[in-house]
C-alpha cells in the first residue's frame, strides 16, 4: 500500500497582498502628532538654553551659582542666583512640613483604614484640593493664612516665606497622598494578612508592612510634590513677596526663582538685554533641578510597578 | 487561678494608646486638606459674593473698582477653552493612539517619547511660559496675542490629554479588535470605527479635566503678556488678558476693594472649573463602559 506524503505545511503569509497606501498615510499622520510632544521638548531645551549660554558669556557661571546677592538692576549689577534659590528651598520647606507628613497620613488612612466605600467618597474629593487654580491659592495665602499668622502672635509681614509654602503644602498634599496611596494599593494582600496572622496589630501592619513594601512609591510621591514646589509660581508671586533675601529666615518675606521670572518676564524687557536674559539664565537653573527630581520620581514609580504588579 | 499562656504573648492589647494616636494623626491629616478647602471657599464665598454682579459681566475692567468688571477677561477665557479643545484633542488622541496602537514598545525612540511626555507632565508652567515668550512671541513675532496664550496652553495641557486618552484607548478589550480584524477590517478600520467609539467616554473626561487645569492657569499667561489693561473684546490675533490673570492683577493691587473684586472674579473661575468637572463625571459615570 503506498503511502501518500502529507505536503509539508506552508507558512501563513500574513502580511497584506499590497500596499495600502492610505494606512501608511495614517500612521505618519499619528507619528507627527506624537513628534509635537518632542519638539515641546527640544523647543524648552533650546529656548532656555541658547539665551542662557549667552547670558553665561557675559556673566561668570561661578559668580552666578557662587554669588549670594541677586541685583540684576542695580549699578553695578549682581548676578549670584543664590537668594533665589535660598527662597525657593525656603518656602518648598514650608510646604512639605505640610504637605509630607499629612499626605502621607490621608494616603495610610485612605489605603489601610478606610472603608471601600469611604474611600471612594474622600479621594475625590480630596483631589478637589489640586484642582483649584493656583492664583486663587495666592489669593487664600494673602488674605486668610497671613492675617491668621499675624493672629497667633507670629512676628510676620503680609508676604513671607510662611504662609505661601504652607498653602502650598496644602495644594500639594492631595498628590503625595494619591501616589502614595497608589503605591500602597499595590502591595499585596497576602503580605498584610501574614502579618495579621503573626498577632500584628493595624498600627503595625501599616508602619512596618505596607509603608517599607511600598517605600518606593512614597518617596517618589515626595519627590513630585518637592518638584511642583519648586516649579509652583502663582503663590510665591502674590504670597511671599517680591525681595531677594538670602536670611533662611521663614518668616520674611522672599524671592523664589519662578517669581523673578514672573515678574521680570510680564514687563516690556528689552528682547536681547541682560535682564532679558536672566530670565532664560533663571528659567535653565529651574529646568535642570526639576527635570533631574521628574525623571528620578519617574523611575521610582516605575519600580514599585514592576515589583508588585 | 489558672492562666492560659498564649504563644502571643498575654491577651493585654499592648499599643492600644499608640494605635488610638496614630488612628488620630491620620485622620487629623485628612482633615487638614477638607478643613482648608472649607476654609477657602468660605473665604471667597464671603468676600466676594456681593460683587458677583451684572457690573462683573458686562463691563470692562476700570481704575475704579466700583465700575469695574471683567467681561474681556471672561471672554478671552472662553476663546481659549474654545481653542484648546480644537487644538488639544486631535494632537493628544492622535500621539495617544500612535503609542497604544501603532508603535512599536521595544524600539528606544517609542520609549523615549513615553518619558519625554511623562517628564513633560512635570516641567513647571512658567517654563512653558518661557517656551511662549522665547518662540511665539518674539522668535515668531506673533506679539502679545490670545492665539500665543492658547497654542502655549496647548502645549501644557498635551501631556495629559495624552496619558488620560491612552488610558481609555488601553482599557479597550483586545477581543474587540481581534474581531475586527477576523471580519476583514484594516487597522485604521478598526481603530476609526471600534477602538475610538468605545474609548470616546473616557477620552472626554480626560479632555474636560485637562481643559479645566489649562483655564486655571496663570503663570505662563503672564510670559506671553497677558498682563495688559484690555478694555476691548478680544479678538484671536489682539491684546489679551484671561480671567486668572485678571484675578492676579487685582489681587496685586494694595486696595481692600480690589481684593473684593478678585474674590468676586474667584468664585466666577471656580463656578466655570465646577461646571467642567461635573460634566466630565456625568460623562464619566453616564457613558462609561466596563468591559
Amino acid at each position: 500500500m503506498a503511502t501518500r506524503e502529507a505536503a509539508p505545511p506552508q507558512p501563513l503569509r500574513l502580511r497584506a497582498t499590497r500596499r495600502r497606501w492610505g494606512e501608511d498615510f495614517v500612521k505618519v499622520g499619528l507619528a507627527l502628532c506624537a513628534f509635537v510632544s518632542v519638539a515641546t521638548t527640544v523647543g524648552i531645551v533650546v529656548a532656555l538654553f541658547e539665551p542662557a549660554f549667552e547670558f553665561f558669556r557675559e556673566v561668570s557661571i561661578v559668580d552666578f551659582l557662587t554669588g549670594r546677592d541677586w541685583a540684576p538692576l542695580f549699578e553695578p549689577p549682581s548676578f549670584g542666583v543664590l537668594p533665589l534659590i535660598a527662597g525657593t528651598l525656603l518656602v518648598t520647606a514650608c510646604a512639605c512640613l505640610v504637605c509630607i507628613p499629612f499626605g502621607l497620613g490621608s494616603a495610610i488612612y485612605l489605603s489601610e483604614y478606610a472603608q471601600p466605600r469611604t474611600r471612594r467618597i474622600l479621594k475625590p474629593a480630596l483631589e478637589v484640593l489640586a484642582g483649584i487654580p493656583t492664583v486663587v491659592y495666592g489669593y487664600f495665602a494673602l488674605t486668610f493664612v497671613a492675617p491668621l499668622l499675624q493672629d497667633i502672635g507670629l512676628p510676620v509681614g503680609l508676604f513671607s516665606a510662611l504662609a505661601a509654602g504652607l498653602v502650598m503644602g496644602v495644594m500639594l498634599l492631595p498628590t503625595v497622598a494619591s501616589v502614595s496611596e497608589d503605591s500602597m494599593a499595590a502591595v499585596p494582600r497576602d503580605l498584610r494578612d501574614g502579618a495579621y496572622a503573626l498577632g500584628s496589630t493595624r498600627v503595625q501592619v501599616a508602619t512596618r508592612i505596607v509603608v517599607p513594601a511600598a517605600i518606593s512609591g512614597i518617596i517618589a510621591s515626595f519627590i513630585l510634590a518637592i518638584s511642583r514646589a519648586v516649579g509652583e509660581t502663582m503663590i510665591v508671586l502674590i504670597a511671599a513677596g517680591g525681595q531677594p533675601n538670602w536670611s533662611w529666615n521663614p518668616l520674611e518675606a522672599v524671592q523664589t526663582m519662578t517669581a523673578f521670572i514672573a515678574a521680570t518676564g510680564q514687563g516690556d524687557v528689552p528682547t536681547g538685554s541682560v535682564e532679558y536674559k536672566t530670565i532664560f539664565a533663571v528659567g535653565a537653573t529651574l529646568f535642570v533641578m526639576t527635570f533631574a527630581m521628574n525623571l528620578l520620581s519617574i523611575r521610582l514609580v516605575r519600580r514599585f510597578r514592576e515589583v508588585y504588579e | 487561678m489558672s492562666t492560659h499562656t498564649s504563644p502571643l504573648g498575654s491577651g493585654r492589647p499592648r499599643g492600644l494608646w499608640a494605635g488610638r494616636l496614630f488612628g488620630g494623626f491620620l485622620v487629623v491629616s485628612l482633615l487638614i486638606g477638607f478643613l482648608t478647602l472649607g476654609a477657602l471657599l468660605a473665604q471667597v464665598l464671603l468676600d466676594g459674593y456681593k460683587w458677583v454682579d451684572p457690573v462683573l459681566f458686562f463691563e470692562p475692567p476700570s481704575a475704579d473698582p466700583l465700575i469695574a468688571g471683567a467681561r474681556p477677561a471672561i471672554l478671552a477665557t472662553i476663546y481659549i477653552g474654545i481653542l484648546l479643545i480644537l487644538f488639544t484633542v486631535p494632537l493628544g488622541v492622535g500621539t495617544a493612539l500612535y503609542l497604544e496602537e501603532y508603535a512599536d514598545r521595544d524600539r528606544w525612540y517609542n520609549r523615549l517619547l513615553e518619558v519625554n511626555i511623562q517628564n513633560l507632565a512635570a516641567v513647571p508652567s512658567i517654563v512653558y511660559g518661557i517656551l511662549g515668550l522665547a518662540f511665539l512671541v518674539r522668535g515668531l513675532g506673533l506679539g502679545r496675542v490670545l492665539l500665543a496664550g492658547a497654542m502655549i496652553l496647548t502645549l501644557l495641557v498635551l501631556p495629559t490629554v495624552i496619558i488620560a486618552a491612552r488610558e481609555a484607548i488601553r482599557a479597550v478589550p483586545d477581543s474587540i479588535r481581534q474581531a475586527a480584524y477576523a471580519l476583514g477590517a484594516t487597522k485604521w478600520q478598526v481603530v476609526w470605527r471600534q477602538v475610538l467609539p468605545a474609548a470616546t467616554p473616557g477620552i472626554a473626561t480626560g479632555s474636560i479635566l485637562s481643559l479645566s487645569r489649562g483655564l486655571g492657569e496663570t503663570a505662563p499667561l503672564l510670559l506671553v503678556g497677558a498682563l495688559t489693561y484690555v478694555s476691548f473684546n478680544p479678538t484671536l490675533l489682539g491684546d489679551f488678558t484671561a480671567l486668572p490673570v485678571q484675578i492676579y492683577q487685582w489681587v496685586a493691587r494694595p486696595q481692600e476693594e480690589f481684593r473684593t473684586l478678585a474674590a468676586s472674579a474667584i468664585i466666577v473661575l471656580l463656578a466655570i472649573l465646577l461646571a467642567l468637572n461635573a460634566f466630565a463625571i456625568w460623562l464619566r459615570n453616564h457613558y462609561e463602559r466596563r468591559w
